[in-house]
């Protein structure tokens, strides 16, 4: 706090009022990360923001340049740490489509599968966290309960539970694992009652809903105008999700609804992704019911890695197989591509550019986050600081995202 | 050629003659050239025309093709959501690379330019608030312009950097950068 002065309301133009500036941040409970907002008071409004990010920037883009393209994996688990199966996803189907292939089906259906997993697995922590930030513990312990479920399905499947780094390009790393059916089957069963409690805890709760209703409202118009993807302009009554729109992997064969809301504000937005989270198990039951049998990664040696990694010790071509992709990578064929997804988020897109050798000459990443994160400007002039930090809890921004 | 792509390219050689050079469709993206001089125009063309509307600016980025020339280059991607189309132009920049900008079509390009700016030192003219995003106030150079090492330069707080001094940026030292709105007091 800079100094403290006595409360002043914007239409008193009277003389003794006098500006406060607060930074809030970079360390802040409810700043989600490391943000500093560097908030103009004007006694309790807030007359201007101006957020400061950057201090986790660890140049990702820059790095990617120097990575063949199975390293840059890894990188992208870290761009939204709450859903890197989604991340991974985007960047394995950029990458697919400069080289002109497609992973086979059952792949596709494993990636979709995690994908989701992690979409519930994100928006589980902006249910719980909303609420938190305004003062409502209890959803968070709850939901946090529901998330370690699926971090244990995640950590099944790939041994991680975060940073899965599950997909290659050209399909995943491994085939899902024995026992993982009917594990996942019970999720299945258990969540939906999960978030009704969910539900009945927040959605009734009186002082929750007063400080989210008709609080930080953003217009279809202006949604679009400032960038927003994903929920967040779907609660603004724009009708644009990604997987509906411009289908990809086998997303065309999945029936789901898409959620929007009209009112465009903190509730419509923390409302949206509940009923997501819905969907998403829907989606999760059809990709179990559809799953195909057959290779779980494409049959080319000169981009997949050996699938019988048995083989590797016994046999010299995929010793040098293994060897060579490991060491040099695989060329990508000279080209670009803009690829976007639907992430938990809103729009994840790669922008890649290939000069024909095994590393990207430029790799632009598309973060839904630091988009959605520029909204403020949008909504949060004459607001209370209070109401500040329900828009920014709202808006869920991911900060490892945001800076890249 | 699918009617979406002809209709495309009709319109705007119908608006620009042959100022505008189309760069084909791949991976479900129309691409166009433009020159720094009409890219605001296209861009509002793009927006504001009713077959087109173009409304949602995806992103903008920008691209060191070191040590080609024209060297730099500003990369829009736009996406129409009404008709599920999306539209890539890109904009060839000399040194120093200058390129109005398209805030004022967009509110979202605000951020895009500054990162933008920040990390490839592309100017957007006519900017609000053209100040540094990601690195702090004072940060010499652009760090992923591709003269840039990957480690940074070696200094009392980087002991694993590369030798020598950062080259002078010419745009930055000489003069009238504008930092833009306001300088932030109290930090």
């Amino acid at each position: 706090m800079t100094e403290v002065t006595e409360l002043s309301w914007p239409e008193a133009d009277a003389p003794h009022t006098k500006e406060v500036l607060l930074n809030l941040g970079p360390q802040h409970p409810s700043t989600h990360g490391v943000l500093r907002l560097v908030l103009e008071l004007d006694g309790e409004y807030v007359a201007r923001v101006d957020p400061h990010i950057g201090y986790l920037h660890r140049g990702t883009e820059k790095l990617a340049e120097s990575f063949t393209y199975t390293q840059i994996f890894p990188l992208t688990d870290r761009l939204d740490y709450l859903c890197p199966p989604s991340n991974n996803l985007a960047f394995a189907l950029a990458v697919e489509k400069l080289l002109g292939i497609e992973a086979p089906i059952r792949a596709q259906y494993i990636r979709v599968l995690m994908a989701e997993l992690a979409r519930i697995s994100g928006h589980l922590l902006i249910t719980g966290a909303l609420p938190l930030d305004l003062g409502a513990m209890t959803a968070l312990l709850y939901a946090m309960r529901e998330r370690e479920m699926i971090m244990d399905l995640l950590e099944m499947i790939s041994g991680a539970r975060m940073h899965t780094s599950f997909c290659r390009v050209g399909g995943v790393r491994e085939d899902l694992p024995d026992g993982f059916f009917p594990k996942i089957r019970e999720f299945c069963d258990i969540f939906p009652n999960r978030i009704r409690d969910y539900e009945r805890l927040v959605d009734n709760n009186r002082v929750f809903l007063k400080r989210t209703q008709g609080i930080g409202v953003i217009s279809a118009a202006d949604g679009i105008d400032l960038g927003l993807s994903g929920p967040n302009l779907r609660a603004s009554g724009v009708d644009w999700d990604i997987r509906r729109d411009e289908p990809y992997e086998i997303y065309d064969r999945l029936a789901f609804n898409v959620i929007t809301r009209d009112e465009g504000d903190c509730y419509a937005r923390w409302r949206c992704r509940v009923e997501e989270m819905r969907e998403s198990v829907r989606i999760i039951e059809q990709c179990l019911d559809q799953m195909p049998d057959g290779p779980f990664q494409i049959d080319m040696p000169t981009i997949a890695f050996p699938v019988d990694k048995d083989r590797v010790h016994c046999s010299m071509e995929a010793l040098i197989q293994h060897f060579d992709l490991s060491a040099y990578g695989f060329k990508v064929p000279k080209g670009e591509v803009y690829s976007a997804i639907e992430a938990p988020k809103g729009e994840l897109g790669f922008y890649i550019i290939s000069d024909g050798s095994p590393k990207p000459f430029r790799m632009k990443v598309r973060a839904p986050s630091f988009v959605n994160l520029q909204a403020l400007f949008g909504v949060t002039n004459a607001r209370y600081l209070a109401d500040m930090i329900a828009v920014l809890g709202s808006l869920d921004p991911v900060m490892a995202e945001v800076d890249k | 050629m699918s009617a979406e792509t002809s209709l495309i390219r009709a319109l705007i050689a119908e608006r620009f003659g042959e100022a505008i050079e189309e760069l084909g469709f791949s991976h479900g993206v129309h691409a166009f050239a433009a020159s720094p001089d009409r890219i605001v125009e296209l861009c509002r063309f793009l927006k504001e025309h009713p077959a087109l509307r173009f409304d949602f600016l995806s992103d903008i980025c920008g691209v060191d093709h070191y040590p080609e020339m024209p060297r730099y280059e500003a990369v829009y991607h736009l996406c129409s959501l009404p008709n599920k189309w999306r539209v890539r132009i890109k904009c060839r920049l000399g040194d120093p690379p200058r390129v109005p900008s398209v805030t004022g079509v967009w509110r979202t390009a605000n951020w895009h330019e500054r990162e933008t700016w920040d990390m490839y030192g592309i100017r957007f003219e006519g900017h609000p608030d053209l100040r540094r995003i990601y690195m702090w106030e004072g940060f010499e150079g652009f760090p992923q312009r591709k003269d840039f090492p990957l480690r940074g330069y070696k200094d009392k707080l980087n002991p694993f950097g590369a030798e020598g001094p950062p080259p002078t940026q010419p745009d930055l030292a000489t003069e009238d950068i504008p930092q833009g709105g306001r300088s932030t007091p109290g930090t």
